[in-house]
């Protein structure tokens, strides 16, 4: 289906509201045109001679027309511009959901900046499009032609005359319209520009004052700045221009109405009332003419706009529910046994991950290290599907992760990313992010922050676990942080659990505490570590070492540290290191 | 996570302040011709906008009936000329007045920025980034707003409105009052407009405002929300904000429905009154048809512009509590500064602005070697050095010690224990409250400011890099830092190897933030901007993060380098770090407890002692067993 096909099918919810809008668009449209038809009457009568009573007549009636206008016309905004703001609610909706089916890769692939702009930007520009747009064009479309009927009626010859300045609005309109959309375009972009360099120099003032930065941060910033006004001068130029020039060609519609009409009059093909009803027919067309042109940005930004959420609402998610499920139905029914089978992953040319196989059994710890961009946090990655593994590679109880609906395979792991993500709320609705009933949470939330060796530091926290941490957890430290996701991921309960390098920020003694606390917790369940402490790793039930996507070597602690290959030159370095210390 | 939040950049105050308006006004005073100029082609426009309907009524009473053709074509020549003077008028006024507009802003702006250069570490303590941000950018624009389309037009509907009603009495002012009858209806149909308006404004706001926090959160955390299942949750609490902020904005409708049929219904309400009452005075002969005209003409000008000015209030107000914001921060005053006199130290022993500029790859010996600060000279002291950061919650406490030319110094503690604040007192990022510290016996605060911080070289444990190139960062603002002084400084700390991998090289792009570079780059580019500046007293705060053993060793070793030949005050964290220092000082809870080397302090078994134990046990135990 074509894009605008999509539309009006979005659109047919709000069918109702649209069709009775446009029957106030008609009604008040053409009481609006009356008017001046009675104007004409009144002053033909007043020039030849009238009584009190009909005079006081054509005011009543002026008046009784304005008040019906009036009716319909608050009717008619009401309804059309109500029913934008429905649809605009819809469709933001709808916009969040599409969000919430994508995978990772596919937030990486999109920034947020530009997602969010579709969320804003283009989503207020459809809405403008089937609201204001669609209010404006078909009252201005009726005007049009009501109007232009009545001149006709009056004198087609100074109809004709008359609407001779009216195309060159709408092209002015149009030309106008895009050139300063496009100019307003670089302005923002511009404005970005200044954002951009206020926020690296503010955030970054310590550097800037301790290397007396500050006059080469001001001369960087007046360069930004001076760019800024060099574009909205480029502007002003434009704008400068194309509102009085749509009142010099309205005006000289006016100009030949009042120059030729009056000979009319004098040749006696026309009344005084007439001139006068016909010059504010041009003057009623005026607007059609601009918002002829207006409307057609609205309608064309609207389009692009709705095409680029289309992009976003139509995107089928890379990660999903198979349509063959297994065996596994939900979350309690997984015991936590994982096995690699020849896990062979690529991005591109770049093989991440190759020929990876390991058996993991129910209940035991499996730690992986390895140097920095092995594959470690890829392999971790695709149990539970953040990254999608080729099938038959990634199995859980002999299931193919696949094979398992999301809810019941990300209900039984708790994931603790290397940098993981808080949101802006409470310390303890943090904790509780994945447990949905909120009333039996509060001795669980301490239970977990205990054992994440959370819990003395929250006593110092103002207001303990009520204390907001601030936008992405940022009044909390790098340690904080991780030790808040650890406890949010034990608070699930869950099968398996995985810490992705998540105490890299933790000191050592604090390390080793929440380790010994967990090894508690985790009597019966699976657990995966990636660490760069051998300290931390040593007593896990195997190591998995890691090396550009190979796993290089296997086996325990005092087995990898005979073989000596990496593991064990690792340790050697980090024992160098300490050694260097206590000499 | 629902409930109408507003944001303090949503609170909107009065819409008219004197005070605030008259420092506003003085931005203009350097651009008094352009002002002049353009308040002078404003009221030449407005007095062109009365001519048409004056032109109508004198066709309709003397040209027609006198059957004038020559006389129409007077008329009509007239009208053009006042419309092409109209169009020269406006747009002379809109370019004068816009591009001065975007002056003002330009200055102000500078002004702003500038002051937050100079602003105290306490006040960014205190504010936000994002927030300083909305003063630089948002806050400024919606002034610009207020300078250009909403004043100016203010004035130009003025004008207009005092023209018509002059024309108006002057034909007839019976009919006049008649027609002005109507004005107190349409002072209190815009009355409750803009008060409802500016309310339910306000919480449209609100909300657009929560719906974008909410999303943009949402969006950066998508996969912490699948990974803990909460999509139907997040979905309903998107769904009451979205709702919401729908019912605040067909509230909003409901008002802009009203007003604007009212305005049209009070100016046909006009219109009928000019007929039945004008329409008796053209029978008795007391008013011309044309007059009449005039009349019907001059009443629809003359709703437009108060309809307009309505709008405008919006502008004002937003204006004025942006002023406001502006202002407060432009008044804060700065309180680490230079002082009027200064004392200068010996520059020979201590100071020196101006990297060395004697080094390069050619030669054999860099900045570090051949110009290597030399360490006569430059005793740094702590006298009771008392600090805190808020009132009552003393940080530093009594603080003394003394650091000699030349020796390395390590600072130890627990978190909160006062380290920090020592580098940050060293610095002037804040000035001492009691006690001072002393450079070759000179106060630092008699001291030129950037004469004192072009004595340190500081590398912070995050390191903050701008984007632009590799070499950039390196020499920051500093051009006499050639290419060939920047490549030396990265290859002395191992910085060159991935460096030269990059596609560019020195010009290779760094992204905002560095976001390309892994951490321990990063940190390795900051200690080759370090040594790029050659400083006397290098001042470290060594990263925690937890790196690969490669990076490990090749930081140590890099941090070697720079620390070669230097005075050297760092906050530690690394055991290989503690162990190359001459002196460590041991702080706690803000007091200084124990000095001494690595082996004296362990031998106290004092409170480094514990720390050591707490820190390194680990590490500790893992040589027990190797051994």
């Amino acid at each position: 289906m074509s894009p605008a096909r999509r539309l009006l099918a979005y659109m047919g919810r709000y069918r109702r509201s649209f069709l009775i809008g446009f029957a106030c668009v008609v009604t008040t449209t053409t009481i609006a045109l009356t008017a001046p038809w009675v104007m004409k009457y009144a002053i033909d009568d007043l020039n030849r001679g009238v009584t009190a009573e009909k005079v006081r007549l054509y005011a009543a009636v002026l008046l009784g027309l304005a008040v019906v206008g009036g009716l319909f016309r608050f009717l008619m905004r009401r309804i059309i511009v109500g029913a934008s703001r429905d649809f605009e609610y819809d469709l933001r909706n709808d916009f969040f959901a599409a969000l919430q089916r994508q995978h990772a890769g596919y937030f990486q692939q999109h920034r947020t900046g530009d997602l969010m702009s579709r969320a804003t930007n283009d989503l207020s520009a459809v809405r403008m499009m089937i609201g204001p747009a669609v209010m404006y064009t078909s009252s201005t479309a009726l005007t049009f032609v009501i109007a232009i009927v009545l001149m006709l009626s009056i004198d087609s010859k100074l109809t004709l005359i008359a609407l001779i300045p009216l195309p060159f609005v709408s092209v002015v309109v149009r030309y106008f319209g895009t050139a300063i959309h496009e100019r307003f375009e670089k302005i923002q972009e511009q404005f970005s520009e200044i954002s951009a360099v206020t926020q690296e120099s503010l955030a970054g003032v310590r550097v800037v004052r301790a290397y007396r930065q500050e006059l080469a941060e001001i001369s960087r910033f007046r360069a930004a700045n001076d760019e800024y006004v060099r574009r909205n001068k480029a502007l002003i130029r434009l704008q400068g221009a194309y509102y009085p020039s749509m009142g010099l060609l309205m005006g000289i519609g006016a100009l030949l109405v009042l120059w030729l009409g009056s000979r009319e009059v004098i040749a006696g093909r026309m009344t005084i009332g007439e001139l006068v009803a016909f010059n504010t027919y041009l003057m009623m067309l005026g607007w059609p003419m601009i918002a002829f042109g207006w409307v057609t940005n609205l309608l064309q930004r609207g389009m692009a706009s709705w095409k680029r959420m289309l992009e976003v609402l139509d995107a089928i998610p890379a990660i999903a529910d198979s349509p063959t499920p297994g065996s596994i139905r939900d979350a309690a029914a997984i015991t936590g046994a994982i096995e690699f089978r020849g896990l062979t992953l690529a991005y591109g040319d770049h093989v991440v991950l190759s020929d990876v196989s390991a058996t993991i059994p129910a209940g035991t710890t499996t730690a992986i290290v390895g140097p920095t961009g092995s594959g470690k946090s890829t392999l971790l990655a695709c149990l539970p599907r953040l990254a999608d593994a080729p099938p038959g590679t990634v199995f859980i109880d002999g299931v193919d992760v696949r094979d398992i609906p999301l809810r019941a395979l990300r209900g039984a792991i708790g994931f603790v990313p290397q940098e993981p993500f808080l949101f802006s709320t409470t310390v303890a609705e943090n904790i509780a992010f994945g447990v949905n009933d909120r009333a039996a949470t509060v001795d669980a939330v301490r239970a977990v922050a205990a054992v994440a060796r959370l819990d003395k530091d929250v006593e110092s926290f103002p207001k303990g676990f009520d204390t907001m941490v601030g936008e992405r957890g940022i009044t909390l430290s790098g340690g904080q942080k991780q030790r808040t996701a650890i406890a949010r991921a034990l608070m699930i309960d869950p099968r398996i659990l995985i810490l992705d390098d998540a105490l890299s920020a933790v000191d050592t003694y604090t390390e080793e505490e929440i380790l010994h606390r967990l090894r508690d917790v985790m009597n019966q369940r699976t657990s995966l570590i990636v660490s760069h402490r051998v300290s931390t790793v040593r007593d896990a039930d195997q190591i998995l070492v890691l090396v550009e996507g190979r796993i290089a070597e296997r086996g325990s602690h005092d087995e990898l540290v005979r073989r000596g290959g990496f593991y064990a030159d690792l340790y050697r370095k980090q024992l160098l290191e300490e050694e260097l210390a206590a000499s | 996570m629902s409930g109408g939040v507003i944001h303090e950049e949503e609170v909107l105050g009065k819409a008219y302040d004197s005070r605030l308006m008259r420092r506003l006004v003085g931005y203009l005073r350097p651009y008094g011709r352009q002002v002049t100029f353009a308040i002078a082609t404003i009221v030449g426009n407005s007095a062109l906008q009365l001519a048409p309907p004056y032109l109508t009524k004198t066709v309709i009473d003397h040209y027609i009936p006198a059957r004038d053709l020559s006389g129409l074509t007077v008329i009509a020549v007239l009208y053009l000329t006042t419309l092409v003077a109209s169009f020269a008028f406006e747009y002379a006024q809109t370019w004068t007045m816009q591009v001065t507009g975007q002056r003002v802003m330009f200055d102000l702006r500078m002004q702003v920025f500038t002051h937050l250069q100079r602003l105290d570490l306490r006040f960014y303590d205190r504010n936000p980034v994002g927030r300083l941000m909305t003063r630089v950018t948002t806050d400024v624009d919606v002034l610009n707003e207020l300078f250009t389309s909403g004043v100016v037009s203010i004035f130009g509907d003025v004008f207009t409105l005092v023209g018509i009603m002059a024309v108006l009495i002057w034909m007839d002012w019976r009919l006049a009052i008649v027609a002005f009858s109507v004005l107190p209806l349409i002072a209190l149909i815009t009355q409750w407009f803009r008060r409802n308006v500016r309310d339910s404004y306000r919480t449209v706001r609100a909300w657009i405002a929560r719906i974008n926090a909410y999303l943009q959160e949402r969006i950066t955390g998508m996969s912490t929300v699948q990974l803990f299942r909460r999509e139907e949750r997040d979905f309903a609490a998107f769904d009451d904000i979205d709702r919401a902020h729908r019912d605040a904005n067909v509230q909003s409708i409901f008002y802009y429905a009203v007003f604007y049929p009212a305005v049209e219904l009070v100016s046909a309400l006009a219109a009928s009154l000019i007929i039945w009452y004008g329409g008796g005075r053209v029978m008795a002969d007391l008013l011309t048809l044309g007059s009449l005209v005039a009349f019907l003409q001059y009443s629809q000008r003359f709703f437009r512009p108060i309809s307009d000015m309505s709008e405008k209030f919006n502008v004002l107000q937003g204006a004025m509590a942006s002023s406001e914001r502006i202002f407060a921060l432009l008044d804060t005053p700065v309180e680490v500064k230079s002082p009027e006199v200064r004392r200068e130290l010996d520059t020979a022993s201590l100071v020196r602005l101006k990297p060395d500029t004697t080094g390069g790859p050619e030669t054999t010996g860099g900045p570090e070697t051949t110009g290597g600060p030399d360490t006569a000279g430059g005793v740094i002291e702590f006298e009771n050095v008392s600090f805190a950061y808020v009132p009552g919650e003393a940080v530093l406490k009594n603080v003394s010690f003394r650091v000699e030319p030349g020796q390395r110094m390590a600072l130890v503690g627990a978190t909160g224990s006062g380290k920090t604040t020592i580098v940050n007192l060293l610095l002037r990022f804040y000035d001492v409250q009691e006690g001072r510290i002393t450079i070759d016996g000179i106060d630092i605060r008699e001291m030129d400011l950037a004469e004192l911080r072009a004595t340190f070289g500081l590398v912070l444990q995050d390191v903050h890099l701008f984007s632009g190139t590799i070499a950039a960062n390196v020499r920051l603002g500093h051009s006499e830092i050639d290419d060939a002084q920047v490549r030396h400084a990265l290859e002395s700390v191992h910085a060159w190897g991935f460096v030269s991998q990059l596609p560019g090289g020195l010009s290779a792009p760094v992204a905002e933030r560095g976001a390309t570079l892994s951490v321990g780059q990063k940190q390795l580019l900051s200690f080759a901007r370090a040594l790029a500046f050659n400083p006397r007293v290098l001042v470290l705060d060594e990263a925690t993060s937890s790196v690969d053993t490669e990076t490990e060793f090749l930081i140590r070793d890099a941090l070697k380098v720079v620390m070669r030949g230097r005075t050297t005050i760092a906050i530690a964290h690394r055991l290989s770090t503690i162990q190359d220092m001459d002196r460590i000082l041991v702080l706690h809870k803000g007091e200084l407890r124990e000095t001494g080397t690595h082996q004296e302090l362990l031998a106290r078994r004092g409170i480094y002692h514990r720390l050591y134990q707490l820190q390194f046990k680990e590490r500790a135990e893992a040589l027990e067993n190797a051994s």
